[in-house]
């Protein structure tokens, strides 16, 4: 019941690298992210802004997924009440920004929390249609609480400040978020808490007989990975500029557990991987055609049915049965 | 404004008439199956729209329903030999290939029909009102409520009193154990998909009469299903019947009561029952 | 240097550094075709009317020969899937990748105020020809945006009161989709309603995409009212039209309506329960006008049906804009040059029947009809004029400074007047 999408992932690959290539990695991409608005004409570069945004919140729903053996189909909501709290906070009561993005995390956070306590209990479909359920109770609400979320029409933000207003500037400046943001996730699920996690996921019973407090891990963890989705939220009022309820209806948790899968599941960087290839996939085909509800149905069906430990999974296996034969040979 | 009356009741009882319909046939698939079948909401409105093509053309709804039943049943078996097949026994990659079907389907349905607003043609003789307990009601709506009892009927005799119906029984509490007995649990199976789903083909014929037939009506009922299904608990046609009520009833009650929680009246309890009862009023443990 | 300003140095900056990637766009002025960028939802619920926006839209511009001002015209079409967020997207792309000269289209109200929203900040103009959200064109009015061919919601169900008004009727409940649309239109009417001595004994609000109208419909006859007003688009006019018959309320209560309750684009898949209702607009298809009569014949003769609300008003706004065009002689790339002149064009030969002009806030002032649905002679049903109001402005009889001094109309605000 609790098996993730699929168990291609090997957690304890990254552990056997080399430290000296794992940083020469790191080198190259942060030189690439960097370099990237110098090269990129600027509406690329607003593209690789909602990819990296896109990206966070494909990472926070993997944290559960991947590690914790939960797939959610209720971020997109928590993603956007995120949204919906920093432009009501600076647009409607006037406040000020900062304080804003820092009170959007936190009733995201406080919201995750409460569907932390009533989803955890359960696992398998039944935790998807839960969280399916409680997302659902946002965007209505969002939807029908007029005097306060205006509606179907939504709600105008005030724009960004000068400082970031322009595609090129704000984007460094979501790099500078999403780059710390991804080293905690990355830390997080790497640390023996998120070993613990993986135990879960594994084996729920085994856990709890070695005398692991199972419910409590996985509130921590849905409420982290709801504060990360707060975090991909907030850096989205600020990229869109608006909100209204189809920043929190489904289909949102739908694109952003898509790209999380694309990616692969327990890969946690592979949600930037899935990103990418969702988000051009769009744009490139909204040029063609507006069949744009096929292309993704497809590209669904044929991830699901082909590549379901995503993009990074299968580059991993791969990368280590090659290996495997190169050993081997180097044995004879 | 007028509070609780027999008008409102009825209204909820027609709706949940309609909605255990096609949940029926969702609990059904997600019993013997567990398969959470997302598509089914699309399928309830390809189903819709070819009924109402083939009533137009013919002038019978009778006839559109039962082309509509054929066809949708026809895409069932195609999804379930040629799709589920790739996915078995991997719950959640089923949830999530059956959400790309629907995308799909919604997308065909979209460039065949070209998703203008239809409603499926009623026939003269359940057209117009009729007098219940001092109040006007369509026809059509008190047809829906008998034929949502005449379904319940049939299914529960199907279930309960033949020998297809014992192996869905059986194979709901344990697949394996009617395989062992010799029996070919794949046909079966793929019997259930394809009654499952022609119940969703029905539903959109009944539905697309009295609630019309438009681009995102699949995922309305879909979601209204799926919260049936969720408290009635799977695979129980007693549950469907009971979601059913309580889902149609809160549903038009919260409508007069409660306008600015509509949503929250529905989803609210349903979520509150999960977390405690996560296998729903009636749910058997896997 | 402002955040335009900005984008444009830095686009040219990286024309040159990057060469070929961006110069073939910023480098062409003048010489070039005028590109145009149409939003429409190919997709999601409103995909029908979005069909309808570029038929209509392509159509001028195919009669056009495809130029205008001495220039070639492109069209840019994208898919704004009835999402703002879709919308906004795809407005940037036209904006910033495709560098379309202006923005057209929308069709739902959230897709077009989040693209308001956008070029507020950088000044490409956006023409709306179905987007009537009240105070763009009132309060919050942003300079480059116009109402080309469009009107503000609340504009025309003024008229209609007054008309209900002179029918005698003395009391009527409203049932409207519950968003900002709704309550404007709602709004127009019920002020004008009750400020002419009649009285709104019950308004109800139902959310978009409202399945089942029963729950309301019983509180309607309940409330015995001498007629209702129905704000009602798309699927759910469908619906409510339908119930309303299937209640039996059609015999009884007769029903007014919004001008989208019984465009074409909802009546033309229905049977006769839509006959005699009555609305208000700026466009009868059924009206014995010569433009009228010789539009809705090439419409229909190409597209196999009756132009809707969104059709004749993506061939109108064209038609404006296009005239504008060649009088500057085609150089759109003096934005403020082309939006002024838009402002200053009449228009006296539009499909509309009736010429034109726009008031000083950038919407139309027009002759607004008051339709009843009837069948015409190939037993189709369709809208033909009652009674003609002539130059309605989206004040009606307020002098401006005064009206805008009353709050935007919402759920709370109706203007109605307590007696």
């Amino acid at each position: 019941m609790a098996a993730p999408i699929s168990q291609a992932a090997t957690p304890t690959y990254e552990t056997r690298r080399r430290p000296s290539r794992v940083a020469a990695w790191i080198v190259l991409i942060t030189v690439a992210l960097i370099a990237l608005p110098l090269v990129l004409p600027s509406y690329q570069v607003s593209i690789a802004t909602q990819i990296l945004i896109f990206g966070v919140l494909a990472m926070s729903i993997d944290v559960l997924a991947g590690y914790g053996g939960r797939t959610s189909l209720g971020h997109g909501a928590i993603f956007g009440a995120s949204t919906y709290v920093v432009i009501y906070w600076t647009s409607v009561l006037g406040g000020g920004i900062w304080t804003g993005i820092a009170l959007g995390i936190l009733c995201t956070t406080l919201l995750a929390a409460v569907f932390a306590l009533l989803a955890i209990r359960t696992s398998g479909v039944y935790f998807l249609l839960l969280t399916l359920a409680l997302g659902m109770i946002v965007w209505g609400l969002c939807l029908r609480w007029t005097s306060v979320t205006g509606g179907e029409n939504g709600l105008r933000g005030i724009g960004r400040p000068d400082l970031i207003a322009d595609h090129i500037s704000f984007y460094y400046a979501v790099l500078l978020v999403v780059v710390p943001v991804t080293w905690a996730m990355w830390r997080f699920v790497h640390s023996p808490f998120g070993l613990t996690l993986r135990g879960i996921r594994d084996s729920e019973s085994r856990m709890r007989g070695l005398g692991y407090n199972v419910p409590l891990h996985l509130f921590i963890a849905f409420v982290a990975s709801g504060f990360f989705a707060g975090v991909a939220g907030a850096l989205y009022a600020l990229f869109n500029n608006f909100v209204s309820p189809s920043t929190v209806q489904l289909s949102q948790s739908v694109a952003a557990l898509l790209m999380a899968i694309t990616g692969g599941v327990g890969t946690l960087l592979g949600s930037f991987v899935g990103a990418t290839l969702i988000i051009s996939l769009e744009n490139a085909v909204s040029v063609f055609t507006a069949r744009w509800p096929t292309v993704l149905g497809l590209t669904f069906v044929l991830i699901m049915i082909f590549a379901p430990e995503g993009v990074v999974g299968r580059a991993r296996i791969l990368l280590s049965q090659r290996r495997k034969r190169q050993s081997s040979r180097a044995l004879h | 404004m007028t509070g609780i009356n027999l008008f409102q009741i009825l209204n909820g009882l027609t709706f949940a008439a309609l909605l255990f319909i096609v949940a029926s046939g969702f609990t059904l698939i997600f019993g013997l199956l567990r398969i959470v079948n997302l598509a089914h909401g699309a399928l309830y409105l390809i189903g819709g729209l070819a009924g109402y093509s083939v009533a137009e053309a013919t002038g019978s709804a009778a006839l559109g329903a039962v082309a509509a039943m054929a066809l949708v049943a026809l895409l069932g078996a195609v999804l379930e030999r040629g799709l589920m097949r790739f996915v078995r026994g991997a719950e959640l990659r089923q949830v999530l290939l059956t959400l790309g079907v629907a995308f799909i389907l919604d997308d065909v349905a979209l460039v065949i029909w070209g998703g203008d607003t239809f409603t499926v043609p009623v026939p003269p003789m359940l057209q117009g009102a009729m007098r219940v307990g001092g109040v006007f009601y369509p026809k059509f709506r008190i047809f829906v409520l008998a034929l949502g009892v005449v379904v319940f009927a049939a299914l529960w005799l199907l279930l309960n009193h033949t020998r297809l119906g014992a192996l869905i029984r059986a194979g709901v509490d344990d697949p394996e154990m009617v395989e062992a007995s010799g029996i070919n649990i794949r046909r079966v199976f793929l019997g259930t998909f394809m009654l499952g789903t022609a119940l969703a083909g029905l539903g959109g014929v009944v539905g697309g009469a009295f609630l019309t037939l438009y681009p995102t009506a699949d995922a309305e009922i879909l979601v209204f299903s799926l919260a049936v299904v969720i408290i009635g608990g799977r695979g129980s046609l007693v549950g469907a019947a009971v979601g059913a009520l309580l889902v149609g009833l809160l549903n038009s009650i919260g409508r007069v009561m409660f306008p600015e929680l509509a949503y929250f009246v529905i989803f609210g309890p349903m979520a509150l029952l999960l977390a405690f009862r996560p296998l729903g009023l009636f749910g058997k443990a896997a | 240097m402002d955040r335009r300003q900005f984008l444009k140095t830095t686009a040219l900056t990286l024309a040159t550094g990057a060469g070929a990637l961006a110069a073939p766009h910023i480098v062409r002025a003048q010489s070039g075709p005028i590109r145009i960028g149409l939003m429409a939802p190919q997709t999601g619920v409103v995909a029908a009317g979005g069909r309808e926006i570029i038929d209509g839209f392509t159509l001028f511009w195919e009669n056009a020969g495809s130029r205008v001002g001495d220039r070639s015209v492109e069209l840019v079409i994208e898919d704004d899937a009835s999402n703002p967020d879709t919308a906004l997207q795809k407005a940037r792309r036209l904006v910033e990748q495709a560098k379309v000269h202006f923005l057209f289209g929308n069709l739902l109200a959230n897709t077009g105020l989040a693209v308001a929203n956008y070029v507020k900040d950088n000044g490409t103009p956006y023409f709306i020809p179905v987007i009537a959200a009240d105070d763009l064109t009132q309060r919050s009015r942003i300079k480059n945006v116009i109402r080309a061919g469009g009107y503000s919601a609340s504009q025309f169900s003024r008229p209609l009161a007054d008309w209900a008004l002179k029918q005698g009727y003395k009391k009527i409940a409203t049932i409207s989709q519950d968003y900002t649309f709704g309550h404007e239109q709602c709004g127009g009417f019920a002020q004008t309603f009750t400020e002419g001595g009649g009285a709104i004994v019950g308004q109800f609000w139902h959310p978009l995409n409202t399945s089942d109208f029963s729950p309301y419909l019983g509180q309607i006859s309940g409330l015995a009212p001498d007629a209702v007003f129905a704000m009602e688009t798309g699927a759910d006019s469908s619906r409510l039209i339908q119930q309303y018959a299937s209640f039996g309320l059609k015999g009884q209560i007769p029903m007014l309506g919004a001008q989208n309750a019984t465009d074409q684009s909802v009546i033309r898949t229905l049977g006769p329960e839509c006959e005699g209702i009555v609305t208000s607009a700026h466009f009868a298809e059924g009206a014995d006008l010569p433009a009228t009569r010789a539009f809705v014949k090439t419409y229909s003769g190409k597209f196999s049906k009756i132009p809707s609300l969104y059709a004749f008003s993506h061939y109108v706004g064209a038609m404006w804009v296009a005239k504008a065009i060649n009088r500057i002689g085609g150089k759109v790339e003096d934005r403020n040059l082309l939006l002024e002149t838009v402002l200053k064009t009449d228009l006296p030969d539009s499909p509309l029947g009736k010429p034109v002009r726009f008031d000083d806030y950038g919407n139309p002032i027009y002759d607004v009809f008051i339709r009843k649905v009837v069948k015409n002679k190939d037993g189709k049903f369709w809208n033909v004029p009652i009674e003609t109001y002539p130059q309605v402005s989206q004040f009606w009889k307020y002098d401006p400074k005064t009206y805008l001094k009353q709050p935007p109309y919402s759920r709370d605000f109706q203007g109605i007047k307590k007696t």
